[in-house]
């Protein structure tokens, strides 16, 4: 047998968690060093994954079986395919980085990292599994630490926003849940294994009952308007890396569940519910660009465009077809990458400033030339600029869309404007202006802070002019499926 | 001449008056008593059946005694709650006894 | 296959400003001479390739218009969208390819001079290799898709050099303002190249030409048009999209005259000029946009004339020209509008260089605060009465030989309002043109300023530039065989007849429009203020630029942000206020509920016994009842 390369990935964290443990507390440094080289060990892996994913075979690759209970069908199965294996990368970069804009933490440094590892696992678990059964209880690992690192280690109305996370969340996999239980009793063929399950045909009602619930339950992760509210507080309350984690891969989990369980199991289920999909996420788009343009705290500014940019991630779910489905998959790596950009910088300025009200700052890029063009950076990602990752993504689920829905695409691109106007506007009133001598005292970023900046920039840019790295892997894992499954059939049905 | 029902009819008797008794004392040793009454209604109900119904096994018997074990661990355990109540409260009626309330 | 350094190695022609950008950015920044060096080298790489391409073409007739060379590599291959990156060389491109990298190295020479003792010297240096990396991009672009992302990023470059001097709050609002009305226009393209893309499978322009000339959906056409045209309204400043560029000014003034002057904003000319044959195959479409570029061509005029900022009026007096190329190309004539694309790009860098050199000298803007500037800097007051003779089209100046054509094709084709709008937008032109130079570089002093010539960094390119508004428009001039129109057109040549009157009713036009400016400027024989006064109303509605920025201002700061502010209310109290309501009614019914909760072990003994008795007689109910 080969090196177990996605176990490895899986337990990396959790082994990082196990050596904290015997560390002691005030030794924060090492528990740091430790954070990163565990969470380092990732980055090299899933780019080893991704760069060793032999894409003339497709399919799912680097499979590991064991069996885990056998009364319930229950088997340890993880494997990677084109979907997958972004999100993987995504989840990698994002916590390696975020391990880096938590350098300064020095409250209770040890469970942080703790509860920041164990989440990450969770997270891990989630995209890496190919059991359905692994797939819910990871996700539920991944929300437990979530409240704890929220509570404790948050600011600006803390607990509400932990436990309103939390809630939220909690009900979403309820729905999710009642949906699995749903599917493994229907089939009768006592295996979680989603790609028997893919197999299996089921009958239109019951796939219509279980997209309902799934669409629910996966539409509070995403967020789906109006069950996006968690969000953008969870975002303002946590502190940095978690902001960074939540926003940048925790809300791709609905995504991923709404492709890989959602639509591949249940396509009829998912053709007679996009239409209602694809209104909502334009109610995301636009409405969350408003409502992020009236936000006077970054972080909520930055909350909101999460729920904007969500909103795309939906239309192309909602579009059904490969390119929609690719752009969605892109959209979900690119918008991670770049809101944990965002919240990384943010975080930077908040540790120094103690403030995230816009109306505090004003030329900012005087006294932190680096923070504010890694902000630029971020902001034009937002915005869709060409030259970065996100416009491809952007512009495959706008072409897929508009071929399906042409009035709700129109809706979805003026998004692309309204962004431009709240980010632009941000970027004007914090970072340019006359200098502000009440700010004199900040430092620019630099050193171990400029680790997380450079990096995600880096990705940004890099993907930006070769796509074809990331989308062709992406429409390597769609295509196929949606050749097989969505391809015959019209959407519709309800309206 | 004696038969099951008699039997019964004693054990029910006397587990009514324990159950009455558990549920409106107001001195918690009284409950204690009224508990073991209920628990010796059992007894009493156990080993008739035996008697009566299957004379060659014991079953009944052995339950009985389990019983009767178990009822001492749970009085010695009861009075010395009751006791610690006491020593704090310098009162056994338990209608004082609400900690538990909302 | 034609052997030509510049064809084979067309790639470099972007990608040398490219590394240059790169290597500025993160090795050279300390060590701003260096900076500036490699970017000004990179420009003579391109522009020597370029030079070189423009000779293939020009000597070897392979390559025309009909039959472009074309390269290209895949970019991105998904299943449902293709696209490549590629280069379509033909004569359009590389009259365009020499205009920018002419511009763009006589620029980069100029801002070593204008730009010296600057902190930012270095990164002004490579935003202007971004600049160029990007305008090249999209001067060789292959298909919509290419087009479109280097149009984004020539806006982005934009953006950076507008907000150059970011600590200016005037700057900061500048680009914003800039980027989110391009933003506006990319809308509408990116949705036309979509609708296009769908329809033919392709976003190649050649491959498209062929589907567009056989397919008669004359709607979808039209839409298709209309859509892409946006885009152009937005990048070329047409109304009612053009409220960006005079604030665009807060730039440096190098940027002013390469991005907002000669180049970035041609880029909707080309755009026009590339996708020719969707616009020429929908009258509709060509009638739109053959009337807003007339209308903006007058509309700026009219404001030109009031305003009293040396580089808004060039900036206005920009709009107004790029109104005359869109209408140029509306009335159907591509070569019309390329040509006085080129000559313009000469004519307005060298006038805003003049500028850039008075602002330089002076540290003043207003016109009105200037005067007899022309006796201290008679190089620059030379080369800008040159670019002013050129912009008036008074013979044999560049602007006269495009402005005759243009005027020409609009009446050719029988556009006869267009043609008299054009001719009233010319004779303002002048007008306006030589007030400024009459008040700015001759009479007396009307303020207290000590000016200087600026170093010969500056004053060269302005005269390289001088020299070619003045014999520039002989490449396209109606006696030159083998000229402008031999080479760029659509379908075939077409050289219209010179027209004599035509000629000669235009030169005088323009020769009025500098007489009455002498008469109000310098003899004062007609006092300005008077005529000001006398029509109040009209005067404060031109100088206030018919109050179009206050429009949008109004639109959003009440609308927008009204209802982002009311959007904001909703999700808090009605969104989140339905989460609430359901969490406080598990909480009432948990409150409430406890009451239940006596904490008395008797009362709960007594409901566990009449749970169980409820539940054995619901067990035994029907046994005792079937004994029965």
């Amino acid at each position: 047998m080969s090196f177990p390369i996605l176990s490895s990935i899986l337990l990396a964290p959790v082994l990082g968690v196990l050596i904290i443990l015997f560390i002691p507390e005030k030794e924060d440094k090492i528990i740091k060093i430790v954070a990163a080289i565990a969470t380092g060990i990732t980055v090299l892996l899933s780019l080893y994954a991704f760069v060793n994913y032999d894409q003339s075979v497709g399919g799912i690759q680097f499979v590991e079986q064991i069996p885990w209970i056998d009364e319930l069908g229950v088997v340890y199965a993880l494997g990677v395919d084109g979907i997958s294996l972004p999100l993987v990368l995504l989840t990698a970069i994002v916590i390696f980085t975020g391990v880096f804009a938590s350098w300064d933490m020095e409250k209770r440094a040890k469970e942080f990292f703790v509860f920041l590892l164990a989440l990450v696992a969770g997270v891990f678990g989630v995209f890496l599994t190919t059991d359905l059964f692994f797939f819910y209880l990871f996700f539920e690992v991944a929300v437990i630490p979530m409240y704890i690192l929220i509570g404790v280690w948050g600011s600006t109305n803390k607990e509400y926003a932990a436990m309103k996370l939390t809630l939220y969340l909690l009900v979403g996999s309820a729905f999710a849940l009642i949906a699995v239980i749903g599917v493994y009793l229907y089939t009768g063929l006592n295996t979680f294994d989603i790609q028997t399950l893919t197999q299996y045909t089921y009958d239109v009602g019951f796939q219509k009952f279980a997209f309902f619930l799934l669409m629910i339950g996966f539409g509070f992760l995403v967020p789906m308007w109006p069950l996006h509210t968690w969000s953008p507080d969870g975002h303002v309350a946590a502190p940095t890396a978690v902001s960074m984690l939540h926003a940048g891969v925790l809300m791709k989990l609905g995504g991923y569940g709404l492709v890989r369980v959602g639509i591949f199991l249940f396509p009829e289920g998912a053709k007679f519910w996009a239409p209602l999909i694809a209104v909502l996420c334009i109610v995301n788009v636009v409405y969350g660009a408003m409502v992020a343009m009236a936000q006077k705290d970054l972080k909520f500014v930055i909350g909101y465009s999460s729920v904007s940019h969500m909103g795309y991630v939906l239309l192309g779910i909602a579009a059904l077809n490969t390119l929609s489905i690719n752009g969605a998959v892109a959209q979900m790596f690119a918008h991670g990458i770049m809101t944990a950009l965002f919240f990384a910088l943010v975080g930077n300025v908040y540790n120094k400033a103690h403030t995230r009200m816009i109306a505090d700052f004003g030329g900012l890029a005087h006294q932190m030339p680096r923070v504010a063009t890694g902000f630029v950076i971020a902001g034009l990602a937002s915005l869709g600029l060409p030259g970065l990752v996100n416009f491809v993504a952007e512009f495959s689920i706008f072409v897929g869309a508009f071929r399906v829905y042409q009035v709700l695409a129109i809706l979805a691109i003026s998004g692309i404007v309204i962004t431009a106007v709240y980010v632009l506007r941000v970027v004007q009133k914090v970072f340019f202006g006359p200098r502000n001598p009440r700010w004199d005292e900040l430092q620019d970023a630099k050193g171990i802070e400029l680790v997380p900046i450079v990096i995600l920039c880096g990705v940004l840019i890099f993907l930006g002019f070769f796509p074809s790295f990331l989308m062709e892997l992406i429409n390597n894992g769609v295509d196929p499926f949606v050749q097989e499954y969505l391809s015959t059939l019209k959407i519709g049905g309800m309206f | 001449m004696i038969t099951l029902n008699h039997y019964l009819l004693l054990s029910a008797i006397l587990f009514c008056i324990g159950l009455y008794g558990a549920l409106s004392k107001r001195n918690a040793v009284a409950i204690l008593i009224c508990i073991e009454l209920m628990l010796n209604a059992v007894n009493i109900n156990l080993v008739a059946f035996t008697k009566f119904l299957t004379p060659e096994v014991l079953t009944g018997q052995i339950f009985a005694i389990f019983v009767i074990v178990v009822a001492a661990c749970e009085v010695a355990v009861g009075l010395a709650i009751v006791i610690a109540i006491y020593r704090d409260r310098s009162s056994v009626v338990v209608e004082n006894l609400d900690w538990l309330k909302w | 296959m034609i052997e030509s350094i510049g064809l084979n190695y067309i790639w470099l022609v972007p990608l040398a400003p490219l590394v240059a950008f790169i290597l500025i950015t993160f090795l050279f920044k300390r060590f701003k001479m260096l900076s500036a060096l490699t970017a000004i080298f990179s420009m003579v790489i391109s522009f020597w390739l370029s030079l070189d391409i423009v000779k293939t073409i020009l000597t070897d007739h392979s390559i025309t218009m009909n039959s472009p060379l074309e390269k290209a590599v895949p970019w991105l291959n998904m299943n449902g969208l293709f696209i490549e990156m590629g280069a379509l060389i033909d004569p359009l491109t590389a009259g365009m390819l020499f205009v920018v990298t002419f511009i763009s190295l006589l620029v980069m020479v100029y801002s070593v001079g204008y730009m010296h003792g600057d902190p930012g010297f270095s990164r002004f240096f490579s935003y202007l290799a971004l600049f160029v990396f990007s305008m090249l991009g999209l001067v060789i672009a292959n298909n919509y898709f290419q087009m479109f992302v280097f149009w984004e990023l020539v806006g982005l470059s934009s953006y950076l050099l507008i907000g150059f001097y970011f600590y200016k709050d005037s700057a900061a609002q500048a680009n914003k303002k800039a980027f989110i009305t391009n933003r506006v226009a990319d809308f509408g393209f990116m949705i036309g190249i979509i609708i296009l893309y769908l329809y033919f499978g392709t976003f190649n322009f050649a491959e498209l030409a062929k589907g567009i000339s056989s397919s008669s959906d004359l709607a979808f056409l039209t839409l298709a048009g209309i859509l892409v045209f946006i885009g152009p309204i937005g990048k070329s400043g047409q109304f009612p999209l053009h409220v960006w560029l005079p604030d665009a000014m807060e730039g440096p003034t190098p940027v002013s005259a390469l991005i907002h002057a000669a180049t970035m904003v041609a880029a909707g000319v080309y755009l026009l000029a590339r996708g020719f044959i969707l616009f020429a195959s929908s009258t509709t479409a060509m009638t739109v946009v053959a009337y807003l570029g007339g209308w903006t061509a007058l509309f700026a005029a009219t404001i030109a004339i009031t305003q009293r900022d040396f580089k808004r009026i060039l900036a206005f007096s920009t709009l107004s020209q790029l109104g005359y190329m869109v209408m140029a190309i509306g009335v159907g004539s591509l070569t019309a509008g390329m040509f006085h694309l080129t000559t313009h790009a000469f004519f307005k860098a060298l006038m805003f260089l003049c500028a850039g050199s008075v602002i330089h000298a002076l540290h003043k803007q207003d016109i009105f605060e200037m005067g007899g500037v022309f006796k201290e800097m008679k190089i620059t007051g030379t080369c800008m009465v040159i670019g002013g003779l050129a912009i008036a089209g008074i013979p044999p100046f560049a602007g006269f030989w495009s402005k005759d054509e243009i005027l020409l094709v609009a009446k050719e084709n029988g556009y006869t309002l267009l043609y008299v709008l054009a001719a009233v937008t010319a004779f303002l032109t002048a007008f306006y043109m030589f007030r400024l130079i009459f008040l700015a570089f001759f009479g007396e002093k009307r303020s207290d300023y000590h000016a200087h010539e600026s170093p010969w960094t500056m004053t060269v390119p302005l005269m390289i530039l001088a020299v070619f508004s003045i014999f520039g428009g002989f490449i396209g001039a109606p006696f030159v065989e083998h000229g402008f129109a031999s080479y760029v057109y659509f379908g075939e040549p077409h050289h219209p007849k010179p027209d004599i009157m035509l000629m000669g009713s235009s030169t005088l036009i323009a020769l009025a429009g500098i007489f009455l400016a002498w008469l109000v400027y310098i003899k004062k024989a007609i006092s300005a203020e008077k005529i000001a006064n006398q029509f109040a109303p009209i005067y404060k509605f031109l100088y206030n630029k018919w109050y179009i920025d206050e429009l949008y201002q109004w639109f959003f700061d009440k609308i927008v942000l009204g209802l982002s502010a009311l959007l904001n209310w909703c999700d808090r109290y009605i969104v989140d206020g339905i989460a609430h309501s359901i969490a406080w009614m598990t909480r009432t019914i948990g409150a409430k509920g406890r009451y239940v909760h006596t904490g008395s072990l008797q009362t709960y003994g007594l409901v566990i016994f009449a749970a169980v008795v409820v539940i054995v007689l619901f067990l035994a109910g029907p046994v005792v009842g079937g004994v029965q």
